[in-house]
């Protein structure tokens, strides 16, 4: 059989989080750092539905396929997706207020690089 | 130097999570809880979508929460990106380049199908795979697609923020029914379950994910059109 789809997606969603992780500490640019986050974020949620699957589980939707008593043995634990739900609709709010700090930062120094803004750093 | 650093710390990170990878264990049954929720949110709900069953009704305080969450974003970014535009003249700017004809030919065509889709998967957000929020960014993607495709066209501020007022009010108003009429906050079972898997079932679900799909879309279309400016 080879291995679990369970574990392919867990392995690409924790690749994914290394890549971003990489993106956030490598590059100088505030947009890619942006975006490294952004990668980061959906290795986690692709982490998350991974450790919800159940062997030959199916989508926790009731239809002729999935009667209702054969629900609880059969279908995939449905709280993970639910909280993955949440977490977009936040990991999209984190990165609209990222990307506007970055407009406001452009529009003070006109330069995307991290290296300009030293204010606070020690 | 700052890069040898990153590598060590990505390296780092990466043996913690190789031992989360060679630990896992596909599971072989749900857990207790996802159990109940799958033998209650059918029989009890009436949802034939679990996962929209728990969102909206077992989570529902939390899923207000989050729209919470998301009309606070769509504040911030106004607070940020609202104070430039009145400090530089419009006239300043160079004239903005038209969009390519792939763009706004394609647009023409996709558009009414992406909001059809948007509206079709927030009202059949109970009974197959989607809800409020799922249709609400669709609906949100081609508000994005339309900004893209006609730079020069104005959203209508006034009434985007007037229907997302509206359906927070009413969600919450829904809630406080759910509170006097049935179990508790937000319980949607005030309303008549109907056969499962029937387009007008779950009891108030359906309401409260179209009012929600109405909040999030109108939310996020501020957001988009506040970066644009």
């Amino acid at each position: 059989m080879g291995l679990p789809i369970s574990h392919v997606l867990l392995v690409t969603g924790l690749l994914l989080m290394l890549i971003g992780l990489w993106g956030v500490f490598a590059h100088r640019n505030i947009l890619r750092i942006i975006i490294g986050f952004s990668i980061f974020n959906t290795g986690i949620h692709i982490v998350m539905v991974a450790t919800g699957y159940v062997t030959d589980g199916t989508a926790p939707i009731i239809d002729r396929a999935l009667p209702v008593g054969e629900a609880v043995r059969r279908a995939v634990d449905p709280i993970p997706a639910a909280l993955v739900v949440t977490a977009i609709v936040i990991g999209f709010s984190v990165t609209a207020v990222m990307l506007a700090y970055a407009v406001r930062l452009h529009q003070a120094r006109k330069t995307l690089s991290i290296d300009a803004f030293t204010e606070s750093k020690w | 130097m700052r890069r040898l650093f990153g590598a060590i710390a990505v390296l780092l990170f990466g043996v913690v999570l190789s031992g989360v990878a060679t630990g896992y264990v596909e599971r072989i049954a749900p857990s207790e809880l996802a159990r109940r929720y799958l033998a209650e949110v059918p029989l009890d709900l009436g949802a034939a979508n679990v996962v929209t069953g728990i969102l909206i009704t077992y989570r529902g305080f939390d899923t207000l929460g989050e729209v919470a969450v998301l009309f606070m974003v769509a504040a911030t970014v106004g607070l940020l990106l609202g104070a430039e535009t009145r400090g530089t003249s419009v006239a300043s700017r160079p004239e903005p380049r038209p969009p390519s004809e792939l763009v706004s030919n394609g647009a023409e065509i996709v558009l009414p199908v992406i909001f059809l889709f948007g509206v079709y998967v927030i009202a059949n957000g109970h009974l197959s795979a989607g809800g409020g929020f799922q249709g609400g960014a669709v609906v949100a993607s081609a508000v994005g697609l339309m900004v893209l495709a006609r730079p020069s066209i104005g959203l209508d501020h006034g009434f985007l923020s007037v229907a997302e007022s509206l359906a927070g009010v009413l969600y919450v108003t829904v809630g406080i029914l759910g509170l006097v009429l049935a179990g508790g906050f937000l319980d949607s079972r005030f309303l008549p379950h109907g056969a499962l898997g029937a387009f007008v079932s779950a009891g108030a679900i359906p309401l409260i994910s179209a009012l929600l799909g109405i909040k999030v879309g109108a939310e996020l279309s501020v957001i988009i059109d506040r970066f644009r400016s």
